[in-house]
């Protein structure tokens, strides 16, 4: 599997990610920047978190109009795996690639500690490494991602099994408490129709290393090596 | 040479703790009867363009492409001379 990494000014977590992705396929993933206009041939683009365009006027809004945004849509049009994590997620919803848009928390609060998600549905190139249903402990660091959808959006979402992860407390059970900003339905991370285009506002890459206190984010990216090579 | 105006607000029923939060503090310093509260944005954009027609249509579009999110934003777009 070949990746990229996509940089924008404020981006903050690609080299994170970038450690991460290192892990798990055996080589660095390319580093690109978001001025370019071509991309390498990859088999994944990452979109890291941080605070790109340092949030001005929405978060992701400006970074989702940068020249390389224009090649990952292609990219992704052209069946390209996609993984948008923390602000990643909110350029992909700001570029049209998942529907939705991330809000300011519900408690105004930036929002910074360990969740337990569940992996609702295992058949995506992202979550093959894990069981349905199973519970795992990622860190959330975030003001702005109370994800919300029309109800249309949402029924479609529940119909298509679109919902990728859900905040769960630690025995899974999806409630209010274990909900850090308010997002509908408890909503962590959405796909798109085809299933290769994943948003999530948790960190995985930030617990894939039992040095770091966890490693339940590197099943995804093993994940990842396993579906596409 | 003119100036475009933007207004843009949360659609109704979009949830906004923000606002919420201004209520609060509005009524905690004493002010009566203040209902509900919503925040939104203002944009000023100079323009260089003459045409009021012209430059309406271009920050309306600004507005779907940029400036708003339409899935819970609505917009306004006002030109006027600019002075």
């Amino acid at each position: 599997m070949k990746a990229a990494v996509i940089v924008f000014p404020g981006s903050n977590c690609d080299r994170d990610l970038k450690v991460a992705l290192a892990q798990s396929m055996g080589r660095d993933p390319i580093m690109v920047w978001h001025g370019d206009t071509t991309l390498p041939d990859v088999d994944l683009i990452a979109v890291p978190g941080g605070f790109s365009y340092g949030d001005y006027l929405r978060s992701g809004a400006m970074a989702a109009h940068s020249p390389i945004m224009k090649e990952v849509i292609r990219f992704a049009q052209r069946g390209g795996a996609v993984l948008g994590i923390c602000n990643g997620f909110q350029v992909l919803t700001e570029a049209g690639l998942l529907p939705g848009v991330l809000m300011r928390n519900k408690n105004l609060r930036f929002v910074c500690r360990d969740v337990f998600l569940r992996v609702d549905h295992n058949d995506t190139v992202f979550s093959g490494a894990y069981e349905t249903g199973q519970v795992i402990r990622v860190p959330v660091a975030h003001h702005d991602g109370n994800y919300f959808i029309d109800s249309k959006g949402h029924e479609q979402l529940e119909d298509e099994r679109r919902i990728a992860f859900r905040y769960c407390d630690e025995t899974g059970a999806i409630n209010e408490r274990a909900n850090p900003n308010g997002s509908l339905s408890n909503i962590a991370g959405v796909l798109d129709p085809t299933r290769r285009i994943l948003g999530m506002m948790p960190h995985p890459e930030r617990l894939s290393d039992p040095a770091l206190g966890g490693n339940d984010g590197r099943a995804m990216f093993d994940s990842l090596i396993s579906a596409l090579g | 040479m003119l100036k475009a105006l933007v207004h843009i607000t949360l659609k109704p029923g979009v949830l906004d703790p923000q606002g919420k939060a201004i209520e609060n503090a509005l009524t905690h310093f004493g002010f009566q009867g203040v209902g509900d509260v919503r925040q939104g944005k203002y944009i000023e954009l100079d323009l260089q363009d003459g045409d009021r027609a012209t430059a309406e249509s271009a920050v309306q579009e600004m507005c779907e492409r940029l400036l708003a999110n339409t899935v819970i934003e609505n917009y306004r777009v006002e030109i006027v001379e600019k002075t």
